[in-house]
């Protein structure tokens, strides 16, 4: 008999991989949306690489960062919609009967999260590569932003795994997704921080997270090496992931009232 | 009748509550006994207690007072102990629509604990039991409501439980799923020695598999017992008229009224349990004719399970479920 944790882990980490990748609807808006975004915006506000202080003279290289956003916001929806289906269909009743433990509910959830993150990060810098991007990092770089990338989306994943436990429906988790977008666009995503000039978007940008994720992302693609930069990105990663674990374990003892 | 470990195989229940937030006492004090390896009919409308009683059997959902043994551990304090010992089919058949039948089995059978080679043998054992084998491999959003059942069916059986919770199992199947899945059910109980506790809004499936059945009404036990001791309790024919003119019908309930005691029926027909049994419906007619009383439909029915719950409750087991979901209110507390 095995059934330990990592074993519950691995199980449900199994099917949430082949859920993730026989939802193509899951999928394919989260990586084509921002790279549709990618191309509006690099074309249209290239010519803010002309005010004095934009980091770069590739708005392409600057503006590559907000697709890794983009893209684990999705994680959001499509985690929580998962999970809040299966609580639509009694499928978490049915795994509740089993001797599965909640951690590895969750923990097995956020598989899917993690393979769609990986796909994510690799097609948005192969496209940015291609159309001329730039990497300050090199190879090893790209490492470390695969890995910030996934770290983002997995920790944003938690946020959707909160709110399917906590409101228990698909509309309701679909409903936070604008909700989400405001804090990217709250954030430095078209211009740098110390460029925002109109005081109350600079205040609140200052104290936006995603500023701080974008900041972590650039830092790879346009200086090469920041570890504060870095360091802080995936602080905030670590600190919204633990935080959206503790909610949504909480929220899963609510949800899962079994004895 | 008690199994290796010294547990009971069978369900005790005593003054078991259900009490909702600003909501109706959902399950009221209900006691009941089952003995291993019986199929015990837990019959009545809908929002009457019947789910909500599997709930707090199964554990999903914890009891407001009142105890419960199943297969010999108490519901509230040996949760996980409870949960080894049965298998559950809940009333919507649980499925993932995007894995198929085999990976379903694959999921339950690990997640109890089943080593991998069991785990293949165990599977493809339960899906040839219920005629699964050939849709083994496909995604289950194909299957038809009847397919979706019976792996519903097999999952529950992946670890062979002592104990079947089957909830409104063939509601909505057509009648081939439905006898098709009464036989297994039937095989269960009568060859591995499954105890069966089987809710149910279909009298004839009571009637046709339960060794014994509980009729529950707004959460409360109104009869129990097997269904030939609950059909004798009501004893009598019931003979049912409608006048073809319903202003004959007071006419007509003063005839029928010769014949025995008025039972209820619906609101345009006049009924009357037959004192001296089946062999009065000659005379009926007779008298009928004799008030020159025409007759839209006669109609005479030996006592069923719906005449033992109208005499019960007042009201026909069809028609009576028009009041609030139990389940809309178990989802309310998170529990379904």
């Amino acid at each position: 008999m095995r059934n330990g944790l990592g074993n519950q882990v691995g199980l449900l980490a199994r099917r949430s991989v082949i859920r993730t990748l026989r939802q193509p609807a899951q999928i394919v808006p989260a990586i084509v949306f921002p790279l549709f975004l990618l191309a509006v915006n690099s074309g249209g506000l290239k010519d803010a690489t002309n005010l004095p202080g934009f980091p770069t003279d590739s708005y392409l290289t600057f503006i590559l960062a907000v697709p890794f956003i983009q893209g684990a916001l999705f994680s959001v929806m499509n985690t929580g919609t998962d999970l809040a289906r299966d609580i639509e269909t009694g499928f978490l009743n049915r795994l509740a009967l089993t001797p599965l433990r909640g951690a590895a509910l969750l923990s097995g959830l956020l598989a899917g999260a993690f393979v769609l993150g990986v796909v994510q990060a690799i097609v948005y810098l192969s496209v940015g590569l291609i159309a001329g991007a730039e990497l300050a990092a090199g190879p090893a770089g790209a490492v470390v932003l695969l890995a910030l990338s996934v770290s983002i989306t997995v920790a944003f994943g938690t946020i959707g795994l909160f709110a399917a436990l906590r409101f228990g429906s698909g509309e309701a988790v679909q409903g936070l997704f604008p909700v989400f977008f405001v804090f990217l666009f709250l954030s430095a995503m078209a211009l740098p921080l110390n460029l925002l000039t109109t005081d109350w978007f600079h205040a609140i940008a200052s104290v936006n997270p995603v500023t701080y994720l974008l900041e972590a992302i650039r830092s790879l693609l346009i200086e090469g090496w920041n570890l504060g930069d870095l360091a802080l990105g995936f602080g905030i990663a670590a600190a919204v992931g633990a935080l959206g674990m503790l909610a949504a374990s909480s929220a899963l003892k609510t949800r899962l009232v079994r004895t | 009748m008690e199994s290796s470990n010294g547990r009971s195989g069978g369900i005790e229940v005593e003054g078991l509550v259900r009490e909702f937030k600003n909501g109706p006492r959902a399950v009221d004090g209900i006691d009941l006994q089952v003995a291993q390896g019986e199929i015990y009919g837990f019959l009545g409308p809908n929002g009457a207690g019947k789910s909500t009683t599997v709930l707090m059997l199964t554990t999903l959902l914890p009891p407001t007072a009142g105890s419960a043994r199943v297969a010999g551990y108490d519901v509230v304090k040996e949760g996980p102990q409870v949960r080894a010992s049965i298998g559950a089919a809940l009333q919507e058949a649980a499925l993932d629509p995007l894995l198929t039948g085999r990976e379903h089995m694959r999921l339950q059978t690990a997640l109890h604990g089943l080593g991998k080679g069991e785990r293949e043998t165990r599977g493809t054992e339960l899906l040839e039991r219920v005629g699964l084998a050939d849709a083994a491999d496909r995604k289950v959003g194909g299957y038809s409501g009847g397919m979706k059942r019976r792996l519903d069916l097999a999952l529950a059986l992946a670890h062979r439980p002592r104990i079947l919770f089957l909830d409104e199992p063939t509601t909505g199947l057509d009648i081939q799923s439905r006898t098709a899945l009464w036989d297994e059910v039937a095989r269960l109980a009568a060859d591995d020695g499954v105890t069966v506790f089987l809710t149910t809004q279909y009298l004839e499936e009571a009637d046709a598999l339960a060794n014994r059945v509980g009729i529950i009404d707004h959460g409360h036990i109104v009869a129990e017992g097997t269904p030939a001791e609950l059909k004798a309790e009501i004893g009598r024919p019931t003979v049912e008229v409608i006048p073809r003119d319903q202003g004959e019908r007071e006419r007509t309930a003063a005839v029928l009224g010769r014949f025995g005691e008025h039972a209820n029926c619906a609101p345009h027909a006049v009924a009357v349990l037959l004192s001296e049994g089946e062999s009065q419906l000659a005379e009926v007619v007779r008298a009928l004719d004799a008030e020159d009383i025409a007759i839209e439909h006669l109609q005479l029915h030996a006592p069923s399970l719906d005449d033992v719950f109208l005499a019960k409750t007042g009201r026909s087991l069809e028609g009576a479920g028009d009041e609030p979901s139990e389940s809309a209110e178990a989802e309310a507390v998170g529990a379904t």
